[in-house]
């Protein structure tokens, strides 16, 4: 059996699963310190199991994301770049937010090295002046470093040289490097590596907290954190790569109500209290936002979901004018939602008032509404309109798409609504984002520039896919269960010589974690 | 009368080559932050008027060369803009008076105001281009008889080759070659130009179009407006199409990206669909199977959700887009100019039928 836990910003939910069913399942308020809000939600799902017969705990968790955004617990991190004289104008660090800045900027070098986009040295590696930066960062006591260089993600060598050298004049530092965490462009990968390194030493100290808590629920299986793309990690690799699971949460939401309905393509509406979070499945992943994303307003070249996020929810405000257009939202009384709507004794007409006046839900005290269903269908069909609008922007084509329509608020959703052909509503819908953890994979993910130059093209992507296929075995995945999900090919424009961007990824199910 | 750059000034004409950069161009990000980092570190960059140029005073263009993609890995020393202006300066024993934009659309919107941070001489408010265009023989100045030569291309480490070429086509020809020996992004000083020839062949005006357009951009995404309407209101627009790709074909060939993308038509287009041809910038806009807008022309292509301009590297499945024709200068209109930047120039059996209207040439102030 797995345990799946996703901390929410308002609710930590977890859930127990043999195979394919929920055994136990449970909903308890997000803590401040995240920690004791998982443990509680642990102790709750275990009152019915034997610790024992766990195989796994799959976490999703805003421990790193809460870090970045309050500014707390970061390490002061050093930036080696190589590539001199590139990037002599655009330092590292030039486009962060100052405030975040001010915390974590460490002493930043640009050395020579790095290499060409066909592979060839820029400039050679300098061994002492790479040594000399290491000094100087032992010198200011700066724990955590970020190696970087120019098309590093089509060779890495100099950056692990450099990487070396620091680990050996600097003991104990915490290194990464820009090769391991972001695809190409170089600023951005550099930044998703800072933002990485200075979570590191907070990383330890979580992964070891997490461990003593399963401990003291007696689970003494594996534990793995889900990362952005919905794949699992590792307790090790967590240590090491805290930045890629900030925003695992609408991924194990959407992963969960695929497998919760068994549909790979659909589009997953989850409604809150104050907002409809809709999204795409492709072959039972969420589709990535092209858009570069920002975390903490630093832009990095990682790949979120593409959510699409409107202001309706069972909490959100209608507002009726004296002409008689009904608004919904964005504003919502959120979760005094059990004081302040109508139907609760509370004096604020809500979404979810309008539900019960219809007669689609029983919650709370009918007799308190004065409006009439006729009036309550009117405010539908304009959240309808608002819902059925969201769903044709994220939909990938006109054919209609199923709905699978989970969280608290969907009792919004009432039937069909246009460009939507069935509206499927899973069970344990409420907790699909710990589903989404529990069931969670293991991946590998390739995003390279690759020479056609002498090759054929057939060649090129057949060693792209065995890269992808390794890096997910390497991550724990089970080789007989691992498949490529997503190929993608880009070539070089405004060069007359071959080159694509290939990137791929390679799924596959955890090593002995079937059951 | 003179216009100083100002940080504000840099995000719009970021955001305005966006739109002008017609799908290419590169992405004017990291040109931006270089370009702030400079103004916030005391330098200052001044833009003219064509007005003010005089017949005889010397000037020069400049443009970076190469793939986007390489530009994002190989980040911007710093002055390596100025350092090809200096190499043709050098050559000839003289000092220019002004920098002329090499193109106006895309990154390379930037990189003159860049050069001039550094060199300290003023950018003209025109460019041969209005747009983007793959090929540095695709320029008003080329098609008008400006000479090409001497040219010179430089890397970052200091290397600068200077070179005399008969013709645009040939200096095409070798600044790409030498491009890609010196790792596939350079900086191209070209052309070596007079006041006169400025007036005569360039397309007046276009950086502080640009920087209008930006500006308009902006303000209604803060208000979260009708973008395309802000579009409209500084240039003749016409919205050809809104709708969703529904499929995008990429390949390369000879150094171009080439393909094509797939649109559904939405709410007013519904019931048709638009296909748009790329080779590097969006080229032709077929609805229906019949061509609606064709290069020289600009066609457009905005994210219908954020507003901002789509390059043809971000285009994927299911995307949301508005497309809006410009009408291209005049200048790129006349036969002579249609041979080089005509659809038949890109390989299409198809003549160039003009969008209304006209790019304004207005004057900066």
């Amino acid at each position: 059996m797995r345990i799946g836990i996703d901390v929410g910003g308002t609710n930590t939910d977890a859930v127990v699963m043999r195979g394919k069913d929920v055994v136990a399942a449970t909903k308890t308020p997000t803590t401040k310190d995240v920690l004791s809000g998982i443990l509680q939600a642990l102790k709750d799902v275990l009152t019915d199991c034997n610790p024992s017969e766990i195989t796994g705990v799959m976490l999703g968790t805003t421990h790193f994301a809460n870090a970045l955004v309050e500014r707390r617990r970061l390490a002061k991190t050093a930036v080696i770049r190589l590539g001199f004289p590139y990037g002599e104008a655009l330092p590292p660090f030039v486009d962060f937010p100052p405030g975040l800045a001010d915390v974590i900027k460490g002493p930043t070098f640009l050395l020579p090295g790095g290499h060409e986009f066909d592979g060839r040295p820029i400039t050679p590696f300098d061994e002492k002046k790479v040594r000399a930066a290491a000094r100087e960062i032992a010198a200011a006591e700066i724990r955590t470093a970020v190696v970087s260089a120019p098309f590093s993600p089509v060779n890495d060598e100099m950056e692990r040289q450099t990487a070396d050298i620091l680990m050996t004049e600097c003991p104990g530092i915490r290194v990464t490097t820009s090769a391991e965490i972001g695809s190409v462009g170089l600023l951005e990968r550099e930044n998703a590596a800072i933002l990485n390194a200075c979570l590191l030493p907070l990383a330890e100290d979580i992964v070891d907290a997490l461990r003593s808590a399963l401990d003291a629920v007696g689970l003494t299986c594996p534990f793995y954190l889900t990362q952005n793309d919905g794949t699992l990690m590792n307790a090790d690799y967590a240590r090491r790569f805290p930045v890629l699971t900030i925003s695992s949460g609408p991924t194990n939401s959407m992963r969960g109500a695929s497998y919760l309905s068994g549909l790979k393509n659909a589009v997953v509406i989850d409604i809150g209290g104050t907002t409809a979070d809709v999204g795409v499945l492709v072959n039972g992943f969420p589709r990535p936002a092209s858009r570069t994303t920002e975390i903490s307003g630093v832009r990095t070249n990682f790949r979120m979901p593409d959510v699409y996020c409107l202001g309706l929810g069972g909490g959100s405000l209608v507002h009726q004018s004296p002409s008689g257009t009904t608004t919904i939202g964005p504003t919502s009384v959120g979760y005094r939602i059990t004081e302040q709507a109508l139907v609760f004794g509370g004096d604020i007409l809500t979404m979810t008032d309008i539900v019960v006046a219809g007669g689609f839900a029983d919650v709370g005290d009918k007799e308190r509404l004065s409006l009439g269903k006729e009036e309550a269908n009117r405010v539908l069909a304009v959240a309808d309109r608002m819902l059925e609008e969201s769903v044709d922007r994220m939909k990938p084509s006109r054919e209609d798409l199923p709905a699978i329509v989970v969280g608290g608020g969907s009792i919004i959703i009432r039937d069909l609504l246009k460009g939507i052909s069935e509206v499927v509503r899973p069970s344990h819908f409420s907790v699909a984002n710990a589903i989404g953890a529990a069931i969670a994979q293991v991946g590998g993910e390739i995003d390279r520039i690759f020479s056609l130059e002498g090759v054929s093209r057939e060649a090129v992507l057949q060693e792209a896919k065995e890269q992808a296929v390794l890096r997910a075995i390497e991550a724990g995945a089970d080789p007989q269960t691992v498949e490529i999900v997503e190929l993608q090919e880009v070539p070089l424009a405004y060069l007359p010589s071959k080159a694509s961007r290939i990137r791929v990824k390679a799924i596959g199910e955890l090593k002995g974690a079937a059951s | 009368m003179r216009w100083s750059i100002t940080e504000d000034d840099v995000r719009s004409i970021a955001v305005g080559a966006g739109v002008l950069g017609t799908g290419g161009g590169g992405d004017p990000y990291l040109g931006e932050l270089q370009l702030i980092e400079l103004i916030r570190q005391g330098r200052t960059v001044e833009v003219i008027s064509v007005d003010d140029l005089s017949d005889d005073e010397q000037g020069c263009g400049v443009s970076g060369m190469g793939a986007p993609t390489i530009g994002i890995e190989k980040l911007p020393a710093g002055d390596e803009m100025w350092q090809a202006i200096k190499g043709v300066q050098d050559h000839l024993h003289t000092r220019f008076s002004f920098i002329v934009v090499g193109e106006v659309g895309g990154g390379n919107a930037l990189e003159p105001l860049i050069a001039a941070a550094y060199g300290g001489v003023p950018v003209v408010d025109a460019d041969p281009m209005g747009r983007a265009f793959p090929e540095l023989q695709m320029d008003t100045f080329m098609i008008g008889g400006v000479n090409p030569s001497p040219f010179a291309i430089s890397d970052a480490h200091g290397n600068t080759a200077v070179l005399h070429v008969n013709d645009a086509n040939t200096a095409e020809r070798y600044g790409r070659a030498l491009t890609i020996a010196m790792g596939g992004a350079t900086s191209l000083a070209l052309p070596v130009i007079t006041g006169r020839e400025v007036k005569e062949h360039g397309i007046h005006g276009t950086l502080s179009l640009c920087h209008r357009i930006g500006q308009a951009v902006r303000s209604t995404m803060k208000e979260k407006g009708d973008v395309v309407a802000a579009v409209s209101s500084v240039v003749p627009t016409q919205t050809l199409f809104t709708g969703k790709i529904i499929d995008v074909d990429r390949k390369t060939t000879g150094g171009f990206a080439r393909g094509y993308a797939v649109l559904a038509g939405i709410g007013d287009f519904s019931d048709s669909e638009l296909r748009i041809d790329i080779q590097n910038e969006y080229l032709v806009a077929w609805r229906d199977d019949k061509p609606i807008a064709t290069v020289p022309d600009l066609i457009c292509v905005l994210d219908a959700e954020s507003g901002l301009p789509v390059g043809t590297e971000s285009l994927r499945y299911g995307l949301r887009l508005h497309v809006l024709g410009i009408p291209a200068s005049r200048k790129l209109k006349t036969p002579r100019a249609l041979s080089v930047v005509g659809p038949r120039a890109f390989g299409y059996d198809i003549d160039f039928f003009p969008l209304s209207g006209e790019l304004p040439e207005e004057k900066i102030g």
